[in-house]
């Protein structure tokens, strides 16, 4: 296995990288369903998830793989306390030096923070969500739940739906889809979906008919409510009616397309609960589980590579 | 006490062309220049082969950390940085704290800058009253006392109502108000120029268009008032088509810009360099060539350093959080000649736009090597090299956005009225 020092972003990543990465979250994914889930890997290893933004479902998800793996997990929670404090990220470092922590987890509200971390830290660093920029471990849990539906990861029509300009999972995903050799459709307002790409592989769309057409996977993302405040849509009510997915616009896609949402969900507004509840259709609960998978993956190979 | 500067190529007083020979400084003025001197008795001998005279840089456009700021710049920092990069004359931006909107204060930046004894400070004062962008600041008073121009800095003049009533009033002083040219409402918040970088790096943003849509509002303002307007450190093709039309027309429209936007363009902020984040941010390579051109085609009236002092903790930050601002006090001369050595402007052609044409605009006199005149020079070699590294610039300001470049064109020596500020 290739040696991977940080995960910042898919970007710096190969097909080779990702394929091994997902070959091994696969095998975690087997061993977690049969209840044989404690391995001692990363024993004497400490983990700190530093969340400078909140977020339960992440955070629980690399507390969870990095205790499976026997990790000693600590989580660190500076969304407000420090910050006002006047402490800068570079402090933060600092102190998490002093710590002797092998594997740091990051989630931070501003684009490149991880990177800027990683170059002041002796530990590995884990991009867990940066501003707009990337959600690494997000794409990999998607990918692995889509070659694990689809039997594989090319030759894909995936249809990223919603609020693609401020999103991070949409940014790693797109990377990550069109490196494997996929087709990416952004569907969603002009307003929602930037309009400089400068990726092959990657069509934009503004109606969900068009764009929906032949998709193996509709991929919806989450719609935060500043959207509406600062104007780049007019209501909800609207955006569902347009955009939001339903079993009409589902059926526009392939027979045997499937769903997948990061999460938290809005019901009745990117999404019906009359699909994302349509355990034959709906793959949002296995995204769930496989990103635990995929996070192991991520916390082995990188503490590998660091020791 | 004299001078002779021997085996130099010097600048001549139209700025046209350069001539081999001697220059003599005596008593801290221009006595004479020509192809052979004779050697006063005493005279200090500077031999110099191969390097050239020119008047001390003018730099029209400048941020100073003092007063309110010293923890990022003071006025001896700047003026050290500025006597190692050549310049003598330096028009510095009210942005300070307090802002520069009182006649006392521009009287006082006067002075300090007289202190120095190596630099001019030509003061900036604020275009609004505490650069709030809504009531008009005391421009006679305040010209009087010494203002050159009337500014809200780094913050562009928002609300039109404002802008037609600033170019209106200014012009019954015969004063000129630059603009910092953006659409305040497009620009909130942007850390980069949009397009596939910014999408990908996942910064906020602002359209390139933002620059000219500012320039198309205050040209139209210009000439609906007859005001004298001025756009700094201007970036992109659009604006500059807009400016060059406006010139074409007749009206008092002039601009500047400054190294960062003919020499590099947004691929520079990769990983996230905060250091190459500045106000406008880096554009695209088609803007960095349509500046090119304008500098060419004499749009372009002068090139300022656009010097933005930030602190390493200003700078140390996520790229969204981190100040923008370059320093640029060392590196004017050094980027500028680029330009020379790619075959853009020709040597007299790129000092003007350093020296002759900042000081006509700014109504000094300054600029020119002409007899009588105070010897404020500039010694350098254009083809010795040195390469920039934050960290070891002179002065305090450390946040090159041209970390690592090498250049050519070393600053040999520099001399405020006939004495030396710079050079061993």
């Amino acid at each position: 296995m290739a040696s991977l020092k940080h995960l910042l972003g898919i970007e710096g990543l190969n097909p080779a990288s990702v394929t091994n990465l997902l070959d091994l979250a696969e095998s975690y994914a087997l061993l977690n369903r049969s209840g044989k889930t404690q391995r001692d890997s990363l024993r004497g290893r400490t983990l700190i998830n530093l969340f400078f933004e909140d977020s339960t479902r992440t955070r629980t998800s690399f507390e969870l793989a990095g205790r499976r793996l026997g990790a000693d997990v600590v989580n660190m929670s500076v969304a407000t306390s420090s910050v006002t404090k006047g402490e800068t990220l570079l402090d933060t470092a600092a102190t998490l030096n002093a710590m002797n922590c092998d594997l740091l987890v990051v989630r931070h509200k501003s684009s490149g923070a991880p990177a800027l971390l990683a170059q002041k830290v002796g530990a590995s660093v884990i991009n867990a969500g940066d501003g707009t920029h990337e959600h690494p471990t997000q794409a990999l849990l998607d990918a692995l739940t889509i070659r694990r539906n689809k039997g594989r990861l090319s030759g894909l029509t995936v249809a990223i739906c919603g609020d693609v300009l401020n999103s991070r999972v949409a940014r790693s995903d797109i990377l990550l889809l069109t490196m494997m050799g996929n087709f990416v459709r952004l569907v969603g307002p002009p307003t929602l979906v930037p309009g400089a790409i400068g990726v092959n592989g990657v069509e934009i769309f503004h109606d969900m008919e068009e764009g929906l057409k032949g998709a193996d996977i509709v991929m919806m993302l989450r719609l935060q409510k500043e959207r509406m405040t600062s104007g780049l849509i007019p209501s909800a009510r609207e955006y569902f009616t347009f955009y939001g997915l339903d079993r009409k616009k589902l059926a526009y896609a392939k027979p045997d397309a499937m769903v997948m949402h990061p999460g938290p969900m809005n019901r009745g507004v990117e999404i019906d609960s009359e699909v994302a509840d349509d355990a034959a259709r709906s793959l949002i609960r296995e995204q769930v589980e496989m990103g635990v998978a995929v996070r192991m993956a991520v916390l082995d190979t990188c503490a590998r590579s660091n020791s | 006490m004299s001078i002779l500067f021997r085996k130099i190529k010097y600048l001549d007083q139209s700025a046209q062309a350069l001539h081999e020979g001697e220059l003599l400084v005596q008593d801290g003025k221009i006595a004479d220049f020509g192809a052979s001197l004779g050697v006063p008795e005493g005279a200090e001998i500077i031999e110099a082969e191969g390097a050239v005279l020119c008047p001390g840089l003018v730099d029209m456009r400048a941020a100073i950390g003092e007063p309110g700021y010293e923890y990022r710049e003071t006025i001896a920092s700047a003026a050290a940085a500025a006597a190692a990069g050549g310049i003598t004359s330096l028009a510095v931006l009210p942005e300070t704290n307090p802002v520069i909107d009182d006649p006392a204060l521009v009287q006082f930046l006067r002075a300090r800058g007289e202190e120095t004894g190596s630099l001019t400070l030509l003061p900036y004062a604020a275009a609004t009253r505490g650069l709030e962008g809504k009531e008009l600041a005391e421009y006679g008073l305040l010209k009087a006392a010494g203002a050159v121009a009337f500014t809200d800095g780094s913050k562009a003049i928002a609300s039109s109502r404002t802008m037609r009533l600033a170019l209106f009033y200014a012009s019954g002083f015969g004063a000129r108000i630059v603009q910092h040219p953006e659409d305040v409402d497009l620009a909130r918040g942007a850390a980069a120029t949009a397009g596939a970088r910014a999408t990908w790096m996942g910064l906020p943003y602002v359209y390139a268009a933002a620059e000219a849509i500012c320039v198309a509002r205050d040209i139209r303002l210009a000439e609906l008032t007859g005001g004298a307007l001025h756009f700094a450190h201007v970036t992109t093709g659009e604006a500059l088509d807009l400016i060059r039309r406006a010139k074409e027309k007749g009206l008092k429209i002039t601009c500047d810009t400054a190294p960062p936007y003919f020499d590099l363009n947004e691929t520079a902020i990769g990983d996230y360099r905060t250091y190459a984040k500045l106000s406008p941010p880096l554009r695209s390579e088609a803007d960095r060539q349509a500046v090119v051109a304008a500098l060419k085609d004499g749009t372009i009236d002068a090139i300022a350093s656009d010097h933005h002092p930030c602190d390493p903790d200003d700078k140390r930050q996520p790229f969204a959080e981190a100040a923008p601002g370059g320093a640029g006090l060392a590196t004017l001369l050094g980027v500028t000649l680029v330009r020379v050595q790619e075959g853009d402007l020709t040597l007299p052609q790129a000092l003007a736009l350093l020296t002759a044409k900042p000081a006509a605009w700014l109504g000094i006199e300054a600029g020119v090597l002409a007899k009588g005149r105070p010897a404020d020079l500039c010694l350098f070699h254009p083809e010795k090299s040195w390469q920039v590294q934050a960290g070891k610039l002179p002065g305090k300001a450390q946040n090159t956005p041209f970390d690592g470049r090498a250049l050519e064109g070393v600053v040999l020596g520099t001399w405020k009225a006939g004495r030396r500020v710079f050079g061993a």
